[in-house]
């Protein structure tokens, strides 16, 4: 097991240092100047000339490539243009509140999802079913922002619930921060319990056509306890899986989330990061993705090979 | 004033722990009541106000540094830190006398030694965005503890407005000199309101400077500002509660704030202007007949009703212009009024151009829904007098590099205004100008701008700005459209807020 994880590893250093080439080098394709963004309104030449010898932005853009990672290796991303913070302490900042928020959106689509989907399954054919499948449709159909700015005018503007936007971090306050995550955590979630409902529901079917299930019935077993214990536990091993791989989609849809309720998270900083076109901190958070992406792989790798050893050698 | 919501019953330990902590506080208690937010539409940038660029960044600095002098809504300088000032015999000198007692918040002195040492860091600190305000400040000379001359390489005006701005604010010299440039991490000035705390993305947050000159002015103890750039969300805090003053508000969205029996907006027109600009002479996207004959530039804009794009598109909330001063500038000349449309007169200029039409052009814009919805309407006006025009949205940083390279055929964006009028015309109409994309040249227009910095005399300037105005309507590198209004929402509570011209938030007198 332990030679598979770090044959593992030892592939994903390539990948980094790929990832990280390619967003370098994508970055600069961009079109549009940082220095011109960050001069000012008034784009004023000397301070143009000035801010380019600082960020070694006349460098060839191998040499520029070079600095950095030498610098990355050391622990220091660089610091932002926009606002002079180092990006290491931003993403410090920033990934927590992320973290959070996919965590509790986490939560959301699996207390919905997962009994949806059993009951779905379960009930096929009957109005439950239907039912389910039509609250999910709408879940994957109905888009993030839309269903965000309903809920702020619904549960903020008319009945004064929750605030509308913001973030308290949990250290200042457990009571507020659950306050202000609450209806991000649940758009975020909204769609995600719904795929999690419809692989729920599938998996299970299967697993109830299988003969042990009938086998199980037939020795008089209660029905709640076929379902549960022999059905929903095998037919969780291709969810789990899904899971895993669906946290690195919810990183994405945080992105949006972030925006609409002003959470100061990952999403929001690398969408200004690129508007502003603040290389450091988009080379910065990408590479963490990245590498949070390759763990979660990692993860769901071992994952498979623990709940079926036969892969192990694959 | 953010209310949290929570309906608790609490315990008499827990009562007991809040009163001992109330006790402990002594008047700390009231100061959480005490206290502002206010929306911003974007996170400014960095706090150092050297080298700060944002418009958002400079409404934090108001509240956070003190500036040599203020300027009022009817755009006369008024003092601030400096009491008075006095112009030297030949224009070349300014003598600024200085606020007794003034601190800045790291308990330093605020005196002569401070402004030269401030002036000259915007002047030389690599990271300055200052440079080009004060270029023409040569040396400063501390004459006595309270008092300081600025010696001006040449005659220049427009330097008195450049100090009531970021150029004019006081940082403290100890703090900056031990932090260099990472002083925006941990700002020290001497304003009314001292750095607390920042979250990037999130939040700023000042506290009360008890030491500041004029403290009895202002009443809130904590202000707190939240960019929140979605300006329907912004709205929403508002409405919910969780905001006491918002700033641009969309003018779509007044309607929504008057009709709210708790809040109530505030609007003035700002400073700067919108236009759609045409390149001229910068490279080869200018040849064409839009580029270079002056007529069909003319028939363009006699295909414009600048009115009902204001109504259209802005229910009346902005102020339509033909000038790079908006209507109530003192600057703005009575003598040139906006032409209305007129479809046959236009029609008849190209015809004299003998340019056969459709005429293409491609406008390049922002992807902002606004610039998208003002060239539509205008994309529509003009087809009928026989522009073909091709519409381009782009993202604000690639537009903005398109036009340093000339890659453009016209485009619209505008400008944030300044107080002095040369800061509205100069830099984008003279050969050299830093702003003129469209590399528009009349070394007439250079010799009436050049001479209008010289001048102290508001009429004598006035005179001038009007002479080249009507050159430029004329040639017309760029076809003003129109004024856009600061608009702020806030909570009906809150008094004494005044809507001025700038944008800016002004924290003096308000109470709520």
């Amino acid at each position: 097991m332990l030679s598979f994880i770090a044959r593992r590893l030892l592939i994903a250093i390539p990948t980094i240092i790929l990832v990280s080439i390619f967003v370098f080098t994508l970055q600069k394709l961009l079109p549009g100047d940082p220095i011109l963004v960050l001069a000012g309104e008034e784009r004023d030449p000397v301070v143009i000339a000035a801010l380019r010898e600082k960020y070694r932005l006349n460098d060839p853009l191998p040499l520029q490539y070079i600095a950095w990672a030498w610098q990355a290796l050391h622990g220091n991303l660089g610091i932002s243009l926009r606002t002079n913070a180092p990006v290491l302490d931003l993403i410090a900042e920033k990934l927590p509140v992320t973290l959070q928020l996919a965590a509790m959106a986490m939560t959301f689509a699996l207390l919905i999802g997962i009994p949806a989907g059993v009951m779905a399954a379960v009930r096929k054919g009957t109005a439950w079913d239907y039912a389910a499948t039509g609250i999910a449709l709408w879940g994957l159909s109905i888009p993030n922002f839309f269903l965000g700015i309903m809920l702020i005018f619904l549960v903020s503007v008319q009945f004064n619930w929750l605030p509308a936007s913001g973030y308290v971090s949990l250290t200042e306050s457990v009571s507020q921060n659950l306050r202000t995550m609450i209806m991000p955590a649940f758009v975020l979630g909204n769609a995600l319990a719904a795929s999690m409902m419809r692989h729920t529901r599938s998996a299970m079917l299967g697993v109830l056509r299988q003969d042990y299930i009938r086998t199980a019935r037939a020795k008089g077993l209660l029905e709640p306890r076929v379902i549960l214990r022999h059905a929903l536990r095998n037919a969780l091993v291709p969810v789990v899986t899904v899971g895993t791989l669906l946290f690195g989609e919810l990183l994405a849809g945080a992105v949006l989330t972030e925006q609409i309720f002003t959470i100061p998270g990952f999403g929001k900083l690398i969408v200004d990061a690129v508007f502003n076109r603040d290389y450091a901190v988009v080379q910065g958070v990408v590479l963490c993705t990245a590498i949070g992406y390759i763990g979660l792989n990692l993860l769901a790798d071992v994952l498979y090979v623990v709940l079926n050893p036969r892969l192990r050698t694959g | 004033m953010s209310s949290t919501g929570h309906s608790f019953r609490p315990s008499a330990a827990l009562l007991r722990g809040v009163a001992a902590a109330v006790l402990l506080a002594g008047f700390a208690a009231p100061a959480a009541a005490q206290s502002l937010r206010i929306g911003l539409a974007e996170d400014p940038d960095v706090l150092d106000p050297h080298q700060a660029r944002t418009f958002v960044g400079r409404i934090v600095f108001t509240a956070l540094c003190d500036k040599l002098i203020d300027v009022t809504p009817e755009l006369k300088f008024v003092p601030r830190l400096a009491t008075s000032w006095e112009w030297g015999a030949d224009g070349k000198s300014l003598t600024f006398k200085l606020r007794d007692g003034v601190k800045f918040h790291d308990g330093e002195p605020f005196n002569a030694e401070a402004v030269k040492y401030n002036i000259e860091r915007a002047k030389t600190l690599p990271e300055s965005r200052r440079k080009s305000e004060i270029t023409s400040v040569a040396s400063v000379d501390v004459v006595d503890p309270l008092t300081v001359r600025l010696n001006l390489s040449v005659a220049d005006v427009t330097v008195l407005a450049q100090l009531s701005d970021r150029s004019g604010m006081m940082v403290s010299p100890k703090a900056a000199a031990a932090a260099g440039a990472n002083y925006g991490a941990k700002p020290v000035c001497s304003g009314p309101y001292k750095f607390a705390e920042r979250v990037q993305n999130d939040r700023i947050v000042l506290e009360r400077f008890a030491d500041h000159w004029n403290k009895a002015a202002y009443s809130f103890d904590k202000i707190t500002y939240l960019p929140i750039p979605d300006s329907t969300v912004r709205l929403a805090n508002l409405r919910s509660g969780d905001l006491d003053i918002i700033e641009r508000v969309e003018p779509t969205d007044v309607k929504i704030v008057k009709g709210d029996a708790n809040l109530k907006s505030a609007a003035a027109v700002g400073l700067g202007f919108q236009s759609l600009n045409i390149n001229v002479a910068n490279g080869d996207r200018s040849k064409n007949p839009l580029g270079q004959d002056k007529r069909i530039r003319q028939a363009f804009e006699l295909s414009l009703d600048r009115d009902a794009i204001n109504q259209v598109v802005f229910e009346g909330q902005f102020a339509p212009g033909n000038q790079p001063f908006p209507p109530a500038n003192p600057y703005n000349s009575k003598e040139i009024p906006i032409p209305a449309r007129n479809v046959d007169k236009a029609k008849a200029l190209i015809k004299e151009a003998g340019v056969a039409t459709p005429i293409q052009v491609e406008v390049t814009m922002s992807n902002a829904p606004r610039s998208q919805a003002i060239m539509q309407v205008i994309q529509s006006m003009a087809q009928e007098t026989g522009f073909a025009i091709k519409l381009k949205a782009t993202e604000f940083a690639t537009m903005l590099n398109e036009g340093t390279k000339g890659d453009f055929q016209a485009n619209q964006y505008g400008w944030s205004g300044r107080p002095d009028p040369d800061g509205n015309i100069h830099a984008f109409v003279t050969c050299k100008g830093g702003l003129n994309d469209w590399k528009y040249c009349n070394p007439e227009v250079d010799k009436i701008l050049d001479e209008a910095r010289t001048l102290a005399d508001p009429a004598a300037r006035k005179a001038k700005y009007t002479a080249a105005t009507q050159i430029l309507l004329q040639d017309l590198p760029n076809i003003y459209l129109y004024h856009e209004s600061w608009i702020w929402g806030m909570k009906k509570k809150i008094d004494g807020f005044v809507a001025h011209p700038d944008g800016m938030i002004r924290l003096e007198n308000v109470k709520g």
